[in-house]
């Protein structure tokens, strides 16, 4: 159990990323790594809590609160902490197959809910798994291991994104032969196409994908199931079909001027830069620069953050990203309680570069698009805004009013959308099967995550809608669970 | 009506679960001189024992009372010529004394088949006397119950030369006639007894009290009715049924006690018969089998066993040695002869234990044995014309002080004989020395027994098989948490690991994981009627040892008996499993002695399912059964064979299933059985394992997995075999635990005693393989355990685990999502809390919803029930309001010590808003809390815990209580005593505590005046007269059985019982008691509201529950069920911002609440409006039920079990379970039971000599101080002198008290119990002659001084003056004792200074402060367990050393100038205050005997003082207790208990 006092005699260390100022110069990974000892205290930090509230993975408030894999964290801590890293690597895969991608990637709900951040500075939880698999990864501990025996059965998973990969490693050690449509020219998904390199090395997902296909899985890439392989064969070809396929409908800003040039989806920038990166600068056709623009981005999530960081590493001129909700606060309010997701103002590594390079932080809160500005030639050349601010509406709840007189002119040349996403792609591949959908347009499903159709199943943000990198690959597993139900059967 | 036994089993009652316990004594002529004065004397004496009795709802129906006399030859045959019959010579007929049905055709049948068996065994009827009787005294129940009495005499044949033969005849008779009368159809047959039937003694008893006994039989009063010797007893049952026939003595013995190894006694005596033998029986023999009737109480049950052993052959005191030995294995200065006695005994039979006071009689010898640990007080006297006075208690006759020779006390395992043929005192030296040299026992021992050791190396030892060490795990449902938190800190401490805050998860049969079958059953533990052992502090009496091999005829015993293989401990490595195995055929080059050993193998294939789990059963047993016919005498169940198709049969099952199939066929002594398994490794699963009838355990796969964890890294500087070593130690200590749990003292006791309920089990399971074991609920049949087994399996061999490299979370201990459920788990922990902070009802209601929500997981008893009710629904302000149900609400029994006063300061100011109320817990509360605050808030607890240390329990603690709450036993722990480790006696908690900073503090098991229930009245009375404003509660926990218990502690004068359930929260607690003693407060409550019922107490008590109560749901059943109050901990301290670290007994609660920490305390976020939240969201949600189901008010609804029914079975492994005994509604006679409350039965302190004389008296003192000054007579029927007047002392000027000696009491005669308890300053009792029991009980600043009365000639320093446990938990004053005291003298002292002339076993056990001074000999075990205080011992023999615990203290000598002149001041006022000769002596040659003293020093106590000498400047109180607690800090041998 950690060490007993460890909470009182450690503070929380996490390893310093490389300076915002130099790394914005490349695209490589920002994160850094902290000595053996100090991992060591970190981990000994952990409270080994008999309720740890880390590894529960359940929504209050609408948020996430603990780890959705139910990840062990109190024992791979404990095994930090002794040093036996190999059996808290055994552990960490025991619930996730990919720790390399939340140790990098995840907001780390399990952190807001880690107990000892009731009064002080939450375990370096995060941190603690990225060292656990990147050591094993060195160490050479994590070998291709292709299951034992082969049960004969096939499974077409179609989208390769975390929850996809999830899946078809689940069933794959099952025994199942397993077959992932993935219609870019990469196996990942989001994950290669979605996350920036600086924040997830590609190599480090090809790393894994080399690692499943050793192990057996087959990618079939630059397909997409319902145009470029028909739905009937799928049916008839596989025992069961698992759905991956994301939530890749973008939010979209349907305001004045939405049709001009040089304002585009978040993904489509973020897919075409990352693609130019890993196949060299020739070919450039999807590739959106942002180089000597005044750029904006709309939308304060994690998507956004990225496209800040993306833009700046290609040499914008400014940066400015809107946030139509208020700053929140530092710390907790009484509406947000322990172990509540943390509603709190966080700098990510992309504001930081921002204003290493700026001296300002990019964001804009409380403010809404009201218009796109067209230039001569038809392409964007300034947004018009207006400010809002939060009251409480008739029925008690907040509602966000324009605050009268606060138009503002913002001059750019490249606006980037992320502002989410709505949903699953309906046409093609869904409609063909006719998959029935929940109200809020994502596909519905069973306990056993099955769809409407036999044999047929869903996971990921097709089900869920757009969620964390950790919920899809829960999901995966949860799929994968299901079908091996439904191949017993 | 028309019954003489118990009623029926019906609901939850059941009438094997009875206890008692009483008064007992006997009056004997030395010289067999025969009287009608022996016959006066003893019934006086019985009347003096009468407040040891009890009386059931109608005061004036007795429990029993009895006496048994030598047959009164004289006065018969006149009564005999008057009916027309003639009475030949003494010792030429047998006298009966038979209950008969009052019905006459009955009557007469039942005396003709009586005739019948005479004429057929050869003897004649000379004729039948109908005894007079005259009941116009008697109560109802007693009256109504009463059978027809009458005598019959039985000529002797001529036959019969021997007089012994006689007696054994007229044995033969009796159980011939009582089996052919039971067997009969005649309709009251129930009524027939022999009371006795013999040609020496007769008795007279039946269901009276004991002032009753010579009114009811005139026969006893008549001046012609002689006897040399008259043993008499008074009887508390804890049941109020009327019984005639389980009045004491039996026909020879009577006994204060109780057998807690009974069931195994049974079953092993009913294992032997089959190779009784004997040449004086001959063929009769067979005629008296079974020799157990398995219808009487323990004790009739050892009276049996006892006559069988005496009519074969063995003196009566050969008998009684054997029965009950003394300890042996532990005792180095014990005679090799004695030594070699026991130990060939113990080849012959296990012994009877539980604690005993049993005088016994043939009617010529009589005399008295105690148990090993001494639990029960027998003082005697000799007087100068030859008469011997024995009794639980002295004073109960009046003997002038000049006549007396001696006065003496039994001390522990001894006996003490009157030989009237002899004419004279034989003493247990003589005695035992003439048992321990009868028989060359140490050469029978030398060329028959073998040790492990004397066997050979053996050729080859299974290794550890690191390849499949997983697999196997797994097949054995192994868990990541079995090794993290089970076996690992066991191999790496050797102690048991520790937890906290009790369980939330589901019970086995509500699991959704498949359960080891072990999970299914409930340790059951010693409370009230008998007391749990210390296993640590008292570790001599204590023993492990066992013996494998075949048993001989115990009748008539001989070397043979003592072929027998000696096993050290029941847990077996590898090699000394193979040693055993390797005696194989008996024919290789490993056999000894011929012993035989055969591998059974222990599994079944998997996929034949329960059919096959069946077979495989009948067929290990058939293979058993054949092994004996083959001459083997140790048979090894082994489960090594498991494979891919292979599964392991549940290794209890297999153990149980063979033991129960031989003691059926009669064979089982003939071999022990070894079990070789992968399943068990907690010790929980070896006590059962060994209670189930297994000699000895072999867990290779525990022992492999700890191998396997050190070769793995995960322990460190550790070789796997010192690991393994350490957990064997372990597990060891942890049996020690379990088995004194229960009062059981010997491995070999325990081996089949079978003290389980289980719960969930089938009974086609239960009457199979685990006969005779409670089940009460049903559940789970074969077809259960065998899907569970085939599960375990198929995670190990079938499915694929993928390169998963890790086992099973487990989750029982700590939560896991994909673990066992948890009640208390992330999401309702946060909603409650979230609730309570904001106020908020309707996060309220969600939090509830998921504790209720059983469609998730069904976890306790109460989520299997619904409510259901024919009454219509009213209107929610028709239901009375949350102010009056939230006074119903107690916060739970937690210490400042366990809990910071913030939190535990936030529960009292939160229950004292509620006008509910808060409990102290045991650790004292600060007297600053007794004042209101400016605010108006008050931080005083409401209810004041009285626990077994006694922590702060002093006069003014118990004066400022509205409850006091006698804790017997704790949910989490129930038979153990606490901790509370040195880590967390800060300065702060010391000073409440009275003890030192930094030094650990031991809760003994027991209440150390509580080893029965007469005691537990005792205490009651006691505390009653310590605050007469205060209610008595008495809290239990939850077992089979605690309803007759609550019975008679109800009976005993409580006016609150509270049944706690097992699961209840803890600040620290063996997991295994955690988890597996105790049972669910819904089946303790159901079973307690019932038996209450049925004795129409019901309305005497409030009941009150607790136990993981969290939502009004949870309150409503409880009420059904029978409770009028709740309790809650758990929940109250989530709100207060617990979040079930489970961390409290480590002091590191990151929120402030289980921690001393003043860091860690500046983390309390708690309000006291969180607590009073939670309490008026529960109530109100108590009022939404009550409304919906049609109640205005609690009261209406206690014990509406109609209101409840069974949720529909929705799970593979409940659909068998059977709720309709909790459901049971009691028929009863009280009709409105719970509106009024009646007065409680006992204490009446109307009549008492502070009540009537002393307060009175001391009025000048009270009121203005003024001395007071009186001499008055006392006798030992006035207890608890001083006491209530000490309160009045209490009451009027606090702590402070009177100045010293304001009033000053002289009493001359013999004090009863309790004496001077609680006393405050001021208050000076001086006793001339002698006292009972505990004597100063938790003095508060009071002097107490007794000396022998003037006219008394024998020397004070070796004749006993006082009792045992004088001076127990006290807190301050002084003590001057000229005389010998009893058993555990000062135990948990705290304070208190005293001098004493002598003291028997365990004196300053526990002890925190204060000084002893004994100028003479001390007892064994002095000092165990004792950190802080010091004694003194004058040790002029220098026998001192060897009489020490040295655990925890050093033996040093007398040198510091200053204390030397402290120690000559106390002797000095000794001298003065008593006269004691001893003392002037020493005072003479003081100088001289300066050397001889041994200081004895707690060492944490030591270095406390000597840090205190460090600090180089004069440090005020708080450095100095910081510094203090900073040095014991460091210290690793520290008071840790463990």
């Amino acid at each position: 159990m950690g060490k007993v006092t460890g909470f009182i005699e450690y503070s929380r260390a996490l390893p310093i990323f490389r300076p915002p100022s130099e790394r914005v110069r490349d695209w490589d990974e920002f994160h850094g790594h902290l000595p053996e000892s100090i991992m060591q205290e970190q981990g000994a930090r952990c409270m080994d809590c008999a309720v740890p509230f880390c590894h529960s993975g359940i929504i209050l408030n609408g948020m996430t609160s603990g780890c959705p894999l139910h990840n062990l964290i109190p024992d791979w801590n404990h095994l930090v902490f002794t040093g036996n890293w190999r059996a808290a690597l055994d552990l960490l895969h025991k619930t996730n197959n990919f720790p390399e991608f939340t140790g990098r990637v995840c907001p780390a709900p399990c952190e807001g809910a880690c107990v000892l951040g009731i009064d002080d500075q939450p375990v370096a939880i995060k941190t603690i798994e990225c060292a656990i698999v990147d050591r094993g990864f060195s160490e050479g501990w994590i070998v291709p291991q292709p299951p034992g025996f082969r049960s004969g059965k096939k499974v077409a998973i179609v989208g390769s994104g975390p929850s996809g990969l999830a899946c078809a490693a689940q069933l794959n050690k099952s025994g199942h032969q397993v077959i992932v449509f993935e219609k870019s020219d990469r196996v990942g998904g989001l994950l290669m196409y979605g996350i920036p390199n600086m924040k997830l090395d590609k190599k480090i997902v090809q790393r894994r994908i080399d690692l499943l296909a050793e192990e057996g899985i087959e990618f079939v890439t630059n397909t997409e199931v319902g145009r470029d392989y028909p739905v009937g064969k799928l049916l008839s070809d596989f025992d069961a079909v698992v759905l991956c396929g994301g939530a890749s409908r973008p939010r979209d800003l349907p305001i004045e001027g939405r049709n001009l040039k040089g304002i585009h989806f978040a993904m489509d920038f973020l897919h075409g830069n990352t693609k130019r990166l890993l196949d060299g600068e020739g070919a450039e056709s999807e590739y959106i620069s942002a180089v000597g623009k005044d750029t904006i981005v709309i939308g304060g999530g994690d998507t956004g953050t990225d496209c800040v960081g993306t833009a700046l590493r290609q040499g914008c001129r400014s940066l400015v990203q809107f946030e139509i909700l208020p700053e929140p606060e530092q710390n907790r309010t009484l509406e947000n309680p322990w172990p509540q997701w943390p509603r709190i103002h966080r700098v990510e590594y992309g504001h930081e570069e921002a204003f290493a390079l700026y001296g300002t932080d990019p964001r804009s809160y409380c403010i809404r698009s009201a218009e796109f500005i067209a230039d001569t030639s038809g392409a964007v050349s300034g947004i018009r805004t207006v400010d809002v601010e939060a009251r409480k509406g008739t029925d008690g709840n907040r509602v966000l009013a324009d605050v009268p007189n606060s138009e503002r002119e913002w001059p750019t040349q490249l606006v980037l959308l992320a502002m989410g996403f709505e949903g699953p792609q309906r046409r093609g591949l869904l409609a063909d099967l006719e998959i029935k959908l929940t109200e809020c347009r994502t596909v519905s499903v069973d306990q056993n995550k099955m769809t409407n159709v036999p044999g047929v199943f869903a996971a990921g943000d097709m089900e869920r809608g757009q969620s964390l990198v950790v919920w899809a690959i829960a999901d995966g597993r949860k799929a994968a669970v299901g079908v091996n139900n439904y191949l017993r059967q | 009506m028309g019954r003489i036994n118990p009623p029926q089993k019906q609901g939850l009652y059941d009438p094997r679960f009875e206890h008692d316990a009483c008064g007992v004594g006997f009056v004997v002529d030395i010289k067999g001189r025969k009287s009608f004065d022996v016959v006066q004397k003893g019934i006086q004496v019985l009347l003096n024992l009468e407040h040891r009795g009890a009386a059931g709802s109608e005061a004036n129906s007795g429990d029993g009372a009895g006496l048994l006399l030598q047959i009164p030859h004289v006065f018969l045959v006149d009564r005999c010529a008057e009916l027309g019959f003639q009475l030949p010579a003494v010792g030429e007929y047998g006298v009966g004394i038979i209950f008969l049905p009052t019905e006459s055709q009955s009557r007469q049948e039942c005396e003709a088949v009586f005739e019948r068996i005479v004429r057929e065994e050869g003897q004649q009827v000379l004729g039948w006397r109908t005894v007079p009787t005259q009941n116009s005294e008697l109560g109802r129940s007693a009256r109504e119950s009463q059978p027809f009495i009458r005598q019959v005499f039985i000529r002797r044949s001529h036959d019969i030369d021997d007089d012994a033969a006689f007696e054994r005849k007229l044995y033969v008779i009796r159980r011939r006639v009582t089996r052919a009368i039971k067997a009969s159809c005649l309709p009251l047959r129930s009524m027939f007894y022999v009371s006795s039937l013999s040609f020496k003694t007769i008795v007279y008893k039946g269901m009276l009290t004991a002032s009753q006994l010579p009114s009811f039989y005139p026969d006893l009063t008549d001046k012609d009715i002689s006897s040399a010797l008259a043993l008499v007893h008074s009887r508390f049952s804890t049941n109020t049924f009327p019984s005639w026939a389980r009045a004491h003595p039996y026909r020879y013995v009577a006994h204060n006690g109780e057998i807690n190894t009974l069931r195994g006694n049974i079953n092993w005596m009913r294992a032997r018969e089959r190779k009784f033998e004997s040449q004086l029986f001959g063929s009769d023999l067979r005629k008296v089998l079974p020799v157990i009737d398995s219808h009487g109480s323990d004790s009739a049950m050892f009276d049996n066993a006892l006559e069988m052993f005496v009519l074969s052959g063995r003196s009566l005191a050969h008998a009684v040695a054997m029965m009950i030995p003394e300890p042996w294995t532990g005792d180095p200065s014990m005679s090799d002869e004695k030594r070699a006695f026991y130990e060939y005994h113990s080849c012959l039979t296990e012994p009877w234990d539980g604690p005993a006071s049993i005088s016994f009689t043939d009617g010529v010898r009589i005399g008295v044995v105690l148990d090993r640990n001494g639990l029960r007080p027998s003082r005697y006297y000799v007087t100068k014309n030859d008469l011997v006075v024995m009794a639980s208690e002295v004073g109960v006759l009046d003997v002038p002080a000049d006549e007396i020779v001696r006065k003496g006390r039994l001390a522990p395992g001894r006996l003490f004989l009157v030989d009237t043929e002899l004419g004279r005192i034989v003493t247990d030296e003589e005695l035992k020395q003439e048992l321990a040299t009868a028989q060359p026992y140490r050469q029978w021992l030398k060329e028959n027994a073998v040790t492990l050791d004397e066997l050979p190396e053996p050729p080859y030892v299974h290794k550890s098989n690191s390849a499949t060490v997983l697999l196997r795990q797994r097949a054995f449902g192994y868990t990541n948490e079995d090794l993290r938190l089970l076996l690992q800190p066991m191999a790496v401490d050797g102690n048991e690991p520790v937890g906290s805050m009790g369980t939330d998860t589901p019970l086995a049969v509500f699991s959704a994981r498949p359960q080891l079958l072990y999970n299914y059953f409930k340790q059951l533990f010693a409370q009230v009627t008998n007391p749990p052992i210390d296993g640590i502090r008292e570790e001599l009496i204590m023993s492990l040892s066992t013996t494998i091999g075949p048993e001989s005829n115990i009748l008539e015993p001989s070397a043979i008996c003592a072929r027998q293989i000696k096993l050290e401990s029941p847990i077996l490595t590898n090699d000394r499993l193979e040693q055993l195995r390797c005696l194989g055929d008996s024919a290789g080059p490993w056999s000894k002695n011929g012993f035989k050993s055969l591998t059974l193998s222990m599994v079944y294939k998997v996929e034949d399912g329960a059919n096959g789990l069946e077979l495989a059963l009948s067929d290990l047993c058939r293979q058993a059964s054949a092994a004996i016919s083959s001459g083997y005498q140790i048979v090894i169940l082994s489960d090594r064979d498991i494979g891919p198709e292979m599964a392991p049969i549940p290794a209890l099952l297999a153990v149980a299933a063979v033991h129960h199939h031989l003691i059926r066929e009669g064979t089982r002594t003939q071999v022990g059985l070894i079990v070789e398994s992968g399943e068990p490794r907690e010790v929980h699963h070896f006590a059962l394992l060994l209670g189930y009838g297994a000699a000895a355990i072999n867990p290779y796969l525990a022992f492999e997995t700890i191998q396997n964890t050190v070769e793995m890294g995960f322990v460190k500087d550790l070789e796997p075999q010192t690991a393994i070593k350490n957990y064997v130690k372990a597990v060891n200590k942890g049996i020690i635990k379990v088995i004194s749990k229960m009062g059981i003292s010997t491995a070999q006791g325990y081996c089949g005693a079978q003290v389980f309920e289980a719960i969930g089990l089938h009974s086609e399971v239960i009457d199979k393989y685990f006969t005779w074991t409670p089940s009460r609920i049903g559940g789970a049949g074969l077809d259960v355990v065998a899907e569970e087994t085939r599960l375990r399996h198929a995670a190990g061999f079938q499915e694929s685990a993928g390169d998963d490299q890790t086992l099973d979370v487990g989750g029982e201990y700590q939560y896991r999502t994909d673990g066992a459920h948890h009640l208390f788990n992330p999401q309702t922990i946060h909603k409650l809390q979230h609730a309570c902070r904001t106020g908020s009802h309707e996060l309220f209601k969600q939090y509830s919803q998921s504790i209720n929500d059983h469609s998730i997981a069904v976890t306790t008893l109460r989520g299997a029930l619904d409510f259901q009710s024919n009454r219509s629904p009213v209107s929610i302000e028709e239901v009375e309001p949350v102010n009056a149900i939230v006074k119903r609400f107690k916060t739970g029994a937690m210490s400042y010590g366990s809990i910071s006063a913030e939190a535990h300061e936030a529960l009292a100011i939160a229950m004292n808003r509620l006008g509910a109320k808060s409990n102290t817990g045991e650790g004292g509360e600060d007297p600053a809390r007794y004042d209101r605050d400016s605010n108006g808030d008050s931080r005083n607890s409401a209810i004041k815990q009285v626990a077994s240390g006694r922590f702060g329990v002093t006069s003014n603690y118990l004066v400022n209580a509205q409850e006091l709450q006698i804790k017997i036993a704790q949910g989490a722990k129930p038979g153990e005593g606490g901790q509370l480790p040195g880590h967390k006696v800060y300065p702060w908690i010391a000073r409440v505590r009275h003890s030192t900073p930094g030094v650990g503090l031991i809760s003994p098991p027991p209440h150390h005046d509580i080893y029965s229930i007469e005691d537990l009245a005792q205490l009651i009375y006691d505390l009653k007269n310590a605050n007469d404003r205060a209610r008595i509660s008495v809290k239990l926990v939850s077992e089979v059985g605690v309803g007759t218990i609550a019975a008679g502690v109800v009976k005993a004068g409580a006016d609150v019982v509270l049944i706690s359930g097992y699961d209840g929260g803890t600040g620290a607690s063996p997991l295994t008691s955690i988890k597996h003693a105790g049972a669910p407060w819904e089946l303790g409550l159901a079973e307690t509201h019932q038996t209450l019922v049925l004795n129409d107490l019901r309305s005497r008590v409030t009941l009150e529950t607790d136990g993981q109560l969290k939502t009004g749901r949870d309150v409503v059943i409880a009420a059904f069920l029978g409770a009028e109050e709740f309790g809650f901990a758990t929940a109250p301290l989530v709100s207060l911002g617990c979040v079930m670290m489970r961390a409290c007994h480590l002091n590191t609660c990151p929120v402030g609440i289980a921690t001393q920490d003043p860091k860690l305390r500046a983390k309390f976020k708690g309000d006291p409006d969180h607590v009073i939240n939670f309490m008026r969201f529960v109530a109100e949600e108590v009022r939404e039920l009550m409304a919906q189901l049609g109640f205005r008010t609690i009261d209406e609804m206690v014990g509406h079990t109609n209101c409840l029914r069974p949720r529909d079975p929705n799970h593979w492994k409940t659909r068998r379970l059977d709720l309709s005994q909790v459901l049971s509604c009691a028929s009863t006679s009280e009709t409105t039971v719970y509106s009024k409350k009646g007065t409680p039965s006992q204490p009446q302190l109307g009549s008492s000599l502070d009540q009537t004389i002393l307060l009175p008296l001391c009025e000048p003192a009270l009121t203005r101080g003024e001395v007071v000054s009186s001499m008055l007579p006392i006798r030992n029927i006035h207890r608890a002198v001083g006491t209530r007047l000490g309160s009045e002392v209490t009451r009027k000027y606090g702590s402070a008290g009177l100045p010293p000696d304001t009033i000053q009491l002289r009493f001359r005669g013999s004090a009863g119990q309790s004496f001077g308890a609680f006393i405050p300053n001021g208050i000076t009792l001086t006793l001339e002659g002698d006292a009972n029991d505990y004597v100063g009980k938790g003095l508060s600043g009071g002097k107490i001084i007794i000396r022998p009365d003037r006219e008394a000639t024998f020397k004070p320093e070796e004749n006993v003056i006082a009792g045992n446990v004088a001076f127990y938990g006290a807190t301050s004053g002084e003590a001057y004792i000229n005389g010998v005291v009893g058993e555990r003298f000062c135990v948990r002292n705290s304070g208190a200074n005293v001098v004493v002339e002598s003291v028997g076993d365990h004196g300053c056990e526990y002890m925190t402060g204060g000084r002893v001074v004994v100028l003479g000999r001390i007892g064994r075990n002095f000092a165990a367990g004792m950190s802080g205080g010091v004694a003194y011992l004058v040790d002029e023999k220098g026998t001192a050393p060897a009489s020490c615990n040295s655990e925890m203290v050093s033996l040093l000598g007398l040198e510091d100038p200053t204390e030397i002149e402290f120690v000559k001041d106390m002797i000095f006022r000794h001298a003065e205050y008593t006269g004691s000769e001893r003392a002037a002596a020493i005072l003479l040659t003081w100088d001289e005997f300066v050397p001889l003293i041994v200081r004895v020093m707690p060492n944490d106590y030591r270095r406390v003082l000597e840090a205190r000498m460090v600090l180089n400047h004069e440090p005020n109180d708080q450095e100095m207790a910081m510094t203090a607690f900073e040095v014991n800090l460091r210290e690793i041998a520290r008071a840790a208990g463990n």
